[in-house]
């Protein structure tokens, strides 16, 4: 049989403008430019040409559960938006061969004004449902939101959490072979996720149905997908069965020998706070290796260069699994006020401890992280830069554990005996 | 080709052809419909008045222009029409025509989550947005109705053609209603020269004054706006006043297939960035 998505070195371009300050076009600055266009027959505006994708080249088979994973600006959103016939491909083509249904979004075309019911047909009627089509589900898609209560009620009084459920009801009651979905379920709580998670794995159990997911979550893209696609610079870095490869790889894992981040290009960014480097270090000072003991005391060490201060200046790092699962976040901040560091502008180094003995062994990513509290993010979580280690052994100075244990973590915590006094 | 699960199958390239997009029109046509009932949801959800709205405006604009140029100029009207009436059965197609082409040139913009998050005809955005300018052109046109009731007119029998004239309307808003909202995506300074076109429109029409006044040298150049045929028609329709107006809405006529190929042919060009650039 025919593979149901056929892609043949594909590719997407886009132009980045750099001459002005907006992003879109304006009619005032293309009057500006005419004479000169006429005369010198061509402009001072810069345009980047830069391709989000390129060279993608993939065959999806029918029942395929299909994980794509990369880091921001991977291209794993163009890959979807193309997919979704929402932009066309620059070069190459792909083939479809069953009808697409995709949800980039949740709710999209929901109004806040009109009601849960209107909404759903609607939102519906946008995704490529007919009339028929949605009143047949309708039943099912309100039971499956547990909204029923509520179907009359304008959406903008909604929770948040009732919003997403019944969006995605929505889309999840689509007719379609492939179904496209991307970022969206990390709004909404963790229990819906899983219940969303799981009707999504039943409708490619059961009906074949073939599913392409993006998601930072490699839990969830584990216990769905049995294909994994990784994405780097616009291009597929690795195809495979095996999705604990490819999620290790993308985490970062394997290659460093060094728990270390060093900045390549710190002239070009434009942040108030630039993140120089990131190390793991070793008591005396030294850069730690890339695999560390569980017992040894090591120091996170954050290089910044401070360009303005400002006193909702807040930075650490977030500490997360090999699955994606978020551990802890530390910040400067996170004690009295006259205690925190005193920053001044300038290269700066900052340290504080890794806890020892908490972690279990495995492999972490340690992600740097910066904002004004309160009001804006510098480098939000996802997109700040990354340092990887594993812990290995030095677990416990116990003769009877040995091995890594069961349970995210593994602290070592002390017993006493306690006296009780007999009633 | 058609696939065993019957669908067909679906190449995506660069510059893919035409006619699946005209498919894809005719598949996706429910949504045009749901698109419009959405617009007019909402804004009768949102506005106190609601449908009051679409009655009101007319009337009010027809009672200060009734005062400036009859009471005040003191122009004539046409034969024995009461002038009001006349001016109203002009404002009907020109508030169709004017509320069309502006909130179809807003429309992409206004849903512009709807054009980077999902794939459909984007066409059909500007074309909901004239359905529901036809609504409120409905509404108008009961208002008339009732109008002439009051002052003692009795319809004549070319009323009929009042629905092939707004039909011509809605046409004659459509093609540069296209360019417009194109030309909105791509350049965002532009949406302030739409309601000064509206605007400035209004007054190269006959609305507050009758075209009999025109003098008859300048008759032709002043029938080149296509919106003088289509005036004059409805106050032909709908109160007798002259003859049917065979050239000028030959024009009108010309001018909008004239312009919806043309702005079709730009809508369609452009089409394909509007995700990357909205």
């Amino acid at each position: 049989m025919l593979p149901i998505i056929s892609i043949r070195d594909l590719g997407k371009k886009y132009r980045i403008r750099h001459q002005s300050d907006t992003p879109y076009r304006t009619l005032k600055e293309d009057l500006a430019q005419l004479p000169r266009r006429i005369f010198r027959g061509k402009t001072d505006e810069i345009v980047e040409e830069y391709w989000a994708l390129k060279e993608v080249s993939l065959e999806i088979e029918q029942g395929d559960r299909v994980g794509i994973i990369g880091r921001n600006g991977a291209g794993k959103s163009t890959l979807l938006k193309l997919l979704s016939q929402i932009t066309e491909p620059s070069k190459g083509s792909i083939i479809l061969r069953g009808r697409v249904a995709s949800l980039l979004e949740v709710g999209t075309g929901f109004h806040p004004e009109l009601t849960g019911r209107e909404n759903v047909f609607l939102n519906g009627a946008i995704l490529g449902m007919s009339r028929g089509e949605v009143k047949r589900k309708f039943d099912e898609i309100v039971a499956f939101a547990a909204i029923e209560r509520f179907l009359d009620t304008p959406v903008k009084r909604y929770s948040s959490g009732m919003y997403v459920r019944l969006a995605f009801a929505v889309a999840a009651h689509l007719e379609s072979e492939v179904l496209v979905i991307d970022e969206v379920l990390s709004v909404g709580d963790a229990e819906f996720q899983k219940k969303c998670l799981g009707k999504v794995e039943g409708v490619s159990r059961q009906e074949g149905r073939t599913i392409l997911f993006v998601s930072h979550n490699m839990n969830a893209i584990q216990t769905l997908c049995n294909r994994a696609v990784r994405l780097e610079g616009g291009s597929v870095a690795r195809d495979t069965t095996d999705i604990r490869l490819a999620t290790h790889d993308y985490l970062g894992f394997g290659a460093a020998r060094f728990a270390t981040w060093r900045n390549p290009a710190p002239s070009s960014s434009k942040l108030p706070v630039v993140p120089l480097g990131l190390h793991l270090h070793t008591n005396d000072d030294q850069v730690a290796p890339a695999i560390v003991t569980n017992d040894e005391p090591l120091w996170v060490v954050v290089d910044i260069e401070l360009k303005a201060l400002d006193p909702a200046l807040t930075f650490g790092y977030a500490l997360h699994t090999e699955d994606g699962q978020l551990l802890y976040c530390s910040y400067q901040t996170d004690c009295r006020e006259v205690d925190w560091p005193r920053l001044s502008k300038g290269t700066l180094r900052l340290k504080t401890p890794l806890p020892r003995r908490l972690l279990n062994e495995g492999n972490y990513r340690l992600e740097f992280m910066s904002r004004f509290h309160g009001r804006q993010w510098l480098t939000p979580p996802g997109s700040g830069p990354t340092m990887c280690f594993s812990v290995q052994g030095g677990l416990c100075d116990s003769p009877l554990w040995q091995e890594r244990r069961p349970g995210i973590l593994a602290p070592v915590l002390p017993w006493y005996l306690a006296t009780v006094e007999s009633p | 080709m058609s696939l065993p699960n019957g669908h067909a199958e679906v190449i995506i390239k660069a510059g893919a052809g035409d006619q699946k997009y005209w498919q894809d029109l005719w598949r996706y046509r429910e949504l045009l419909f749901i698109l419009a009932w959405r617009e007019f949801a909402v804004r009768y959800k949102q506005t106190a008045i609601g449908v009051a709205w679409a009655a009101l405006r007319p009337l009010l604009t027809m009672a200060v222009l009734t005062l400036v140029f009859s009471v005040l100029a003191g122009l004539p009207s046409d034969g024995d029409t009461p002038y009001p009436l006349m001016v109203f059965a002009g404002m009907l197609p020109w508030y169709f025509f004017s509320s069309a082409l502006t909130s179809a040139s807003d429309s992409l913009i206004a849903n512009a989550s709807l054009v980077s998050k999902v794939y459909f005809p984007r066409l059909l955005v500007p074309a909901a947005t004239i359905a529901v300018a036809a609504v409120d052109f409905g509404v108008a046109l009961g208002v008339m109705l009732l109008l002439m009731f009051a002052f003692h007119v009795l319809p004549p029998i070319q009323i009929l053609a009042v629905l092939p004239l707004a039909l011509l309307t809605a046409l004659l808003a459509l093609g540069p209603g296209l360019a417009l909202c194109a030309l909105n995506v791509t350049y965002r300074d532009f949406r302030f020269v739409v309601p000064f076109i509206a605007q400035f429109g209004m007054y190269l029409c006959p609305i507050g004054f009758s075209s009999s006044i025109v003098p008859e040298q300048f008759k032709l150049l002043f029938e080149l706006n296509p919106m003088v045929g289509i005036i004059e028609g409805f106050r032909w329709a709908l109160l007798g006043i002259g003859a049917f107006p065979a050239r000028s809405l030959a024009i009108s006529l010309l001018s909008a297939v004239l312009l919806i190929y043309v702005g079709l042919r730009f809508f369609r060009h452009t089409e394909r960035t509007f995700a990357d650039v909205i």
